[in-house]
């Protein structure tokens, strides 16, 4: 019964942590220090900084902003007409539905509507504008992105916005704010703690996703994920893709600590 | 403001229907007897009886619920015992470092944790194929397990424990007879989520999944891209009506249990798999 005995059985879990979450970690920086040929040197680094990588790892973090901010567009509205609704929470649990069926199966989805001859196609048809290749283009890999996450910008904003008191939007309007002020002054500050777990949560994932990628945007995006999976599972040039993977973790918990820096990072949990 | 209501219900709709529409698109053709998915010829259930019929599938179905139910049995087990290891430190400081580094897993991106574990696993001289796949769903889903059960556990009086030591039971009665029965729900919603990570999950297993062996993500991805296959949307339509009963089951199984079961539903709002 001493302390001793009570640690024994605590074992399993230590060493999961040490097993899945510090040595992968660690193994992932040993990894990026060696080249193909299996020598130590750092030109893993110096290749990174090349304005190949760089140009991809741009248009990463371009792609990535743009879904995060049209995630956002799109889910702040849509929060805030929930918590005017009469049954919230049914009408949430709908919104949540959707993020539990399999992201591959909407991402197949869209390859039907986007496809040349798919519903969207045959409106623009209808329309006049004719056909136009919208699959394997960066306006469809964004869209459907975009439709990926919403429910998942939607959530913490929405906590966010459940937690405001009603009583502060009235005192802003008697005391004559217009309705765009009360907006500006009073109820974004108040949620933007939502919105920052929002976006952190769409902004990481919209970095790294592959599979959207491949499956909608062909070889026409290359985010930081399919870099990743080109490396290690196509070129086999397993140290680049760590290197690539090391700056995709220094990228995140960077985001991490400028998002939930302040008390406010409040979990949409 | 009545015009003004109207415009937000209308907006709303759009939402829901954008979010439905490619489901129920998906869905609609699965009956389709021509082959795509743009011409709705007339109806069939052939796609279905290919999908029942298919034995390769069939294997994978089963592989997939294997490989869910049991590392999220073994993951539920080890995340009690984080559990009770993150509430049995006192320091405040080492308690939120063991809760950053649990939550590690939650926030790395699937990309990150598949190729580290690919390198773990090779280095170790894991056979990538069943053990590596069942090892890599264990892993990722013990933190949310972790998460669920924690809360259960620090709302627990002491004194129940206190008392139940005074009255003579061991430290082992304790456990089973009192902890355990107290935080179940806790193991339950535990369980459930590891469940949905393991049956969700594509990128991780994708990585760590060596030839001949898939789990059902895996399967759908490589055939989705060779283009569309009414099948697959067969298999999504029955994969739907099966997350809906796991869903609803489960919404109502936590409504019966406890009163807020929000909370806990919209804690899969994670980092998407």
């Amino acid at each position: 019964m001493t302390s001793k005995a009570k640690q024994v059985y605590l074992i399993p879990y230590y060493l999961w942590i040490a097993l899945f979450v510090i040595a992968p970690v660690l193994l992932i920086l040993y990894y990026s220090l060696f080249d193909l040929n299996g020598e130590l040197t750092l030109s893993n680094y110096a290749d990174f900084f090349t304005p190949v990588y760089l140009k991809m790892t741009l248009s990463s973090f371009w792609y990535a902003f743009l879904i995060t901010v049209f995630s956002l567009l799109v889910a702040y509205p849509a929060a805030w007409l929930l918590t005017r609704t009469k049954h919230k929470q049914l009408w949430l649990l709908l919104i949540i539905l959707p993020t539990w069926i399999n992201l591959l199966l909407k991402t197949y989805a869209f390859i039907g509507i986007f496809g040349t001859f798919g519903p969207v196609n045959s409106i623009l048809d209808v329309l006049g504008i004719g056909e136009k290749q919208i699959l394997f283009t960066g306006f469809s890999f964004v869209f459907v992105s975009v439709y990926i996450f919403i429910p998942f910008m939607i959530l913490p904003i929405f906590s966010a916005l459940e937690d405001l008191n009603p009583t502060l939007l009235s005192a802003a309007r008697d005391l004559g704010a217009s309705g765009w002020t009360t907006f500006r002054r009073v109820v974004f500050p108040l949620t933007v703690s939502g919105v920052r777990s929002g976006c952190m949560a769409v902004f990481i994932p919209a970095l790294s996703l592959f599979m959207i990628t491949r499956l909608i945007a062909g070889n026409r995006v290359i985010t930081l994920g399919t870099a990743i999976e080109q490396h290690f599972l196509v070129t086999q040039d397993w140290g680049m893709g760590s290197t690539v993977a090391v700056f995709l973790i220094v990228v995140m918990a960077l985001v991490m600590v400028l998002a939930g820096g302040r008390k406010g990072a409040r979990h949409g949990k | 403001m009545e015009n003004r209501n109207r415009w937000s219900n209308l907006y709303l709709a759009l939402v829901f229907i954008v979010l439905y529409a490619p489901i129920f698109y998906l869905m609609y053709y699965s009956f389709n007897s021509g082959g795509t998915m743009h011409e709705f010829e007339g109806f069939t259930l052939d796609h279905y009886r290919e999908v029942v019929q298919d034995t390769r599938l069939i294997i994978i179905v089963i592989n997939t619920l294997v490989i869910a139910l049991l590392s999220s049995a073994i993951a539920t087990i080890i995340a009690v015992i984080g559990a009770l290891a993150i509430q049995h430190v006192r320091s405040r400081r080492a308690k939120n470092t063991l809760l950053s580094l649990n939550n590690v897993l939650i926030v790395s991106p699937d990309v990150i944790i598949g190729a580290s574990f690919l390198i773990l696993f090779t280095i170790a001289g894991v056979q990538l194929g069943f053990s590596s796949v069942l090892l890599s769903h264990i892993a990722f889903s013990v933190p949310i397990a972790v998460l669920m059960i924690l809360p259960h556990l620090e709302e627990m009086s002491p004194t129940l424990t206190d008392a139940a030591r005074d009255l003579g039971a061991t430290r082992r009665d304790v456990l089973t007879k009192v902890i355990l029965p107290v935080i179940r729900p806790g193991i339950f919603s535990g369980f459930f989520m590891a469940l949905t990570y393991s049956l969700d999950d594509f990128a991780v297993t994708f990585f760590v999944t060596g030839n001949g062996y898939s789990t059902l993500s895996v399967e759908i991805y490589s055939r989705a891209r060779q283009g569309v296959s009414l099948s697959i949307n067969a298999l999504s339509t029955l994969i739907f009506l099966f997350t809906v009963l796991l869903v609803v089951g489960y919404y109502f199984l936590t409504v019966k249990k406890a009163k807020k079961p929000s909370a806990e539903l919209t804690a899969e709002a994670g980092v998407p798999r």
